[in-house]
C-alpha cells in the first residue's frame, strides 16, 4: 500500500524545507487558503466555538432570588469550578463512568479479538466461504446503532428470543440479557455485532499489505498456518490493532444510542446509564445546562487524554508519519 | 493508490498454497457470518407478521402480512414515516456529498501546497479526529439554540459537513493518487487553481472520494444523538430518531411494535443495497498507514 506516503514525495517547485519560514512574502500562495477556508469555517463554527462556549457555560451558574419568579429573579453568575466539583463528586456520574469502563473492557477485547480472528481466517488460503463471510460479517456496519439496538432489543424479549425458545425445547432456562446484572452484556453484544465487521476489514486490509513471500519462506522453514498467523501476521498488524482500540475506546466512552433505544424495553437501564445519557438528562430533563456543560467538558477531556495518551503510550507509531 | 479495492488474494497456486481446506477455520467463519445474520434475517421474518402473531408464533416463521404492515406504516400520521426517510436521505446524502467536497478541497491544499499554518491546521484537525461526534452534540445544541438554529434542517446538516477524518483521508488520497507533475503540467498549460482542482484533481481521486462519501454517509446516518438533541418537531426527524420514538410509544400501544419493525426493515433496505453495490470501495487506509510505519 503506497497510500500513506502523504508528503509530496517528488515535489519540484513548492518544496520548502519544513522548519524554514518562506523567505519572500510575495511567494506565499493564496490558493491553499481559499481551499481550506470552508473546512476551517465549518471547523470553527461546528467544533471550536461549541467547545469554547460549553467551557464558558461550565464556569457559570444561575442564581435564584426569592422564589425564582418574575423577571430578574434568575441571573447567570460566575461559578468558578463549582460545576466541576459537582460533576466529579456526583455519584451518578462516577458510577456511569465505572459502568462504561467495565462495558469497554468487555466490548473492546471481544470485538477486536473476533475481528482479528475473522481477518486471519479471511486471509488464510485454507478457509472456504470467504467472500460470502466477509460480506455478511461486514454488513452490520450498514445498520445504524439505533436500528440494531431495536432489532436486538426485540430478540432479547423472552417471547421473541430464538435462544430462549431453543433452550426451552431442551428444558434449560437461559439468563435474560436485559436482567439487572446482565444488561451491560446485552448492550455490549449490540456494539460487538455492529463493530466486528468494520474492524475486521481494517485488519484484513493491513494483512493484505504483507508480502506473501514472507509466508512462503516460513512455510519452507516448516511453520504451520497457525504459527504463521501468530508469529508473523499478528505482530505486523499490531499498529492497526492499536488504532482500532483507540477508536473503540472513543466510541465506548460515548455510548448513547444503544442504551437509549433499549430503555423502553426494560426497567434496568437508568437515565444516567452512560455519561452521555447523564449529560442529556441534565441538559434537557433537568434544564441544568451548566452542570451538563461541565460534565461534557470532563468527558471530552477524558476522551482526548485517554486516546491521545494511549497513542503516546505506544510511541505514537500510528501517526508518526503524518504528525511531523 | 495502489489498491483501490480489496481483491481476493490471487493464490499463487504453488503447491504450498493449495493446502487442504481447514474445516475448523471455515466453521468459525461461517458461525461468525450466521451471528451477523441473526437480527437481519429476523427483521425480514418479523415484518411479515401481524401484531398478534409477533409474540405468539415462532420467531423465524414468516407470515403473510408484509404488505398490510407496509400500508399501515405508510398511513401512520399521513405518511410521516416516508417523510423521515426523505429527511434521512437529505441529512446523510446532501451532508455527505457537501462534506466530501469540503474534505477534498482541504485535503488537496494540505497535500500539495506548502503554506504557513499548514502544520498547525493539520494537527488541530487530527485532534478533531480524536474528539469526534456525539460528545459535541450537546455543545452544538447550546450554541445553535443561542443562534436560533435548533429545530431546523440546518441544525443537523451544518455540523455534519465538517469531517476531520474525511480531510485526513482526502489528504492521503491526493498525495498518493495525484502526482505533482500532472498538476504542474496543467498549470503550465495555463489552468487556474480552481480549474486544476475541479478538472484534474477531483477526477483522479474518485475512488477516494467515494470512500470518504461512504464513511461520512454512515457517520451521519449513525449519529443519533445530534438529531435527537437538536430536533423537536417530528416532521424533521431522520428515520432513526422517528423509529426510536415509535418504540417508546410501543410500551403503551404494542400495535406500534409492528410498525417499528416494518419501518426498521424498510429503512435498512436501501442502505444494504447501496452497501452491496459499493462494497468494493470500502478501504480503510488510516490503518494501512499504521502498518506502513
Amino acid at each position: 500500500m503506497t497510500s500513506i506516503t502523504s508528503e509530496p514525495n517528488s515535489g519540484t517547485v513548492r518544496r520548502v524545507p519544513d522548519q524554514t519560514p518562506p523567505r519572500r512574502r510575495s511567494r506565499v500562495p493564496k490558493a491553499p487558503y481559499a481551499f481550506v477556508l470552508p473546512a476551517v469555517f465549518l471547523f470553527v463554527f461546528s467544533i471550536a466555538i461549541p467547545i469554547l462556549y460549553t467551557a464558558y457555560l461550565s464556569l457559570r451558574t444561575v442564581k435564584v432570588e426569592g422564589l425564582g419568579l418574575g423577571p430578574g429573579a434568575r441571573t447567570e453568575v460566575w461559578a468558578g469550578l463549582e460545576n466541576y466539583a459537582g460533576t466529579l463528586t456526583d455519584r451518578d456520574f462516577l458510577s456511569s463512568v465505572l459502568r462504561v469502563l467495565g462495558y469497554g473492557l468487555v466490548v473492546i477485547p471481544v470485538m477486536l479479538g473476533l475481528a482479528l480472528l475473522f481477518a486471519l481466517l479471511l486471509d488464510s488460503v485454507r478457509v472456504r466461504a470467504r467472500r460470502f463471510s466477509r460480506l455478511v460479517i461486514f454488513m452490520p456496519y450498514a445498520v445504524p446503532a439505533v436500528i440494531s439496538s431495536l432489532l436486538w432489543g426485540f430478540l432479547y424479549l423472552p417471547a421473541v428470543s430464538p435462544f430462549t425458545y431453543a433452550a426451552d425445547q431442551v428444558g434449560v432456562t437461559l439468563p435474560q440479557p436485559m436482567a439487572p446484572g446482565l444488561v451491560l452484556f446485552g448492550i455490549a453484544n449490540i456494539a460487538v455485532w455492529g463493530g466486528v465487521g468494520f474492524n475486521m476489514i481494517v485488519l484484513y486490509t493491513a494483512l493484505r499489505s504483507i508480502p506473501t513471500e514472507l509466508y512462503e519462506a516460513a512455510r519452507i522453514d516448516g511453520c504451520s498456518e497457525v504459527q504463521i498467523a501468530w508469529r508473523i501476521k499478528v505482530p505486523i498488524v499490531i499498529p492497526s490493532l492499536i488504532m482500532t482500540s483507540v477508536f473503540g475506546m472513543i466510541t465506548t466512552l460515548q455510548v448513547f444510542a444503544e442504551p437509549t433505544v433499549l430503555r423502553p424495553l426494560t426497567n434496568n437501564i437508568s437515565t444516567s446509564w452512560s455519561p452521555l445519557m447523564m449529560i442529556y438528562r441534565d441538559a434537557f430533563t433537568r434544564n441544568d445546562i451548566y452542570s451538563a456543560s461541565a460534565t461534557s467538558v470532563v468527558l471530552a477531556v477524558a476522551t482526548f487524554v485517554l486516546s491521545f495518551g494511549f497513542l503516546r503510550l505506544v510511541q505514537n507509531r500510528a501517526f508518526a508519519q503524518e504528525n511531523r | 493508490m495502489s489498491t483501490a479495492t480489496l481483491p481476493d488474494r490471487t493464490t499463487g497456486t504453488s503447491g504450498t498454497a493449495r493446502q487442504r481446506p481447514s474445516f475448523v477455520g471455515t466453521g468459525l467463519l461461517v458461525v461468525g457470518a450466521v451471528y451477523c445474520l441473526v437480527p437481519v434475517v429476523w427483521v425480514f421474518m418479523a415484518s411479515t407478521k401481524s401484531s398478534s402473531e409477533l409474540f405468539s408464533t415462532f420467531t423465524y416463521a414468516p407470515s403473510g402480512n408484509l404488505f398490510s404492515n407496509i400500508s399501515d406504516l405508510s398511513s401512520y400520521r399521513d405518511g410521516l414515516f416516508w417523510r423521515w426517510m426523505v429527511n434521512t436521505a437529505l441529512y446523510a446524502g446532501v451532508g455527505a456529498g457537501l462534506s466530501t467536497v469540503v474534505s477534498a478541497m482541504a485535503g488537496y491544499a494540505m497535500a500539495k501546497f506548502r503554506f504557513p499554518g499548514r502544520g498547525v491546521l493539520f494537527n488541530v484537525l487530527l485532534a478533531g479526529v480524536l474528539v469526534p461526534g456525539v460528545v459535541l452534540a450537546v455543545p452544538q445544541y447550546l450554541l445553535f439554540a443561542k443562534l436560533g438554529l435548533t429545530n431546523t434542517y440546518w441544525a443537523v446538516l451544518l455540523p455534519s459537513l465538517i469531517s476531520p477524518y474525511g480531510i485526513y483521508l482526502a489528504r492521503i488520497y491526493v498525495s498518493a493518487a495525484v502526482p505533482d507533475e500532472v498538476i504542474e503540467a496543467a498549470r503550465t498549460d495555463g489552468a487556474k487553481d480552481l480549474r486544476v482542482f475541479s478538472s484534474i484533481v477531483m477526477p483522479m481521486m474518485v475512488p477516494g472520494l467515494v470512500t470518504i462519501f461512504l464513511f461520512q454517509f454512515v457517520a451521519i446516518w449513525n449519529n443519533f444523538m445530534l438529531p435527537f438533541v437538536m430536533l423537536g418537531d417530528d416532521k424533521l426527524f431522520p428515520v432513526t430518531v422517528g423509529l426510536s420514538g415509535l418504540l417508546n410509544q410501543g410500551s403503551q400501544q404494542p400495535a406500534m411494535y409492528t410498525l417499528v419493525i416494518t419501518g426498521a426493515l424498510l429503512s435498512i433496505l436501501p442502505l444494504l443495497a447501496l452497501f452491496l453495490l459499493l462494497q468494493r470501495f470500502w478501504q480503510v487506509d488510516l490503518a494501512a498507514g499504521a502498518v506502513k510505519s
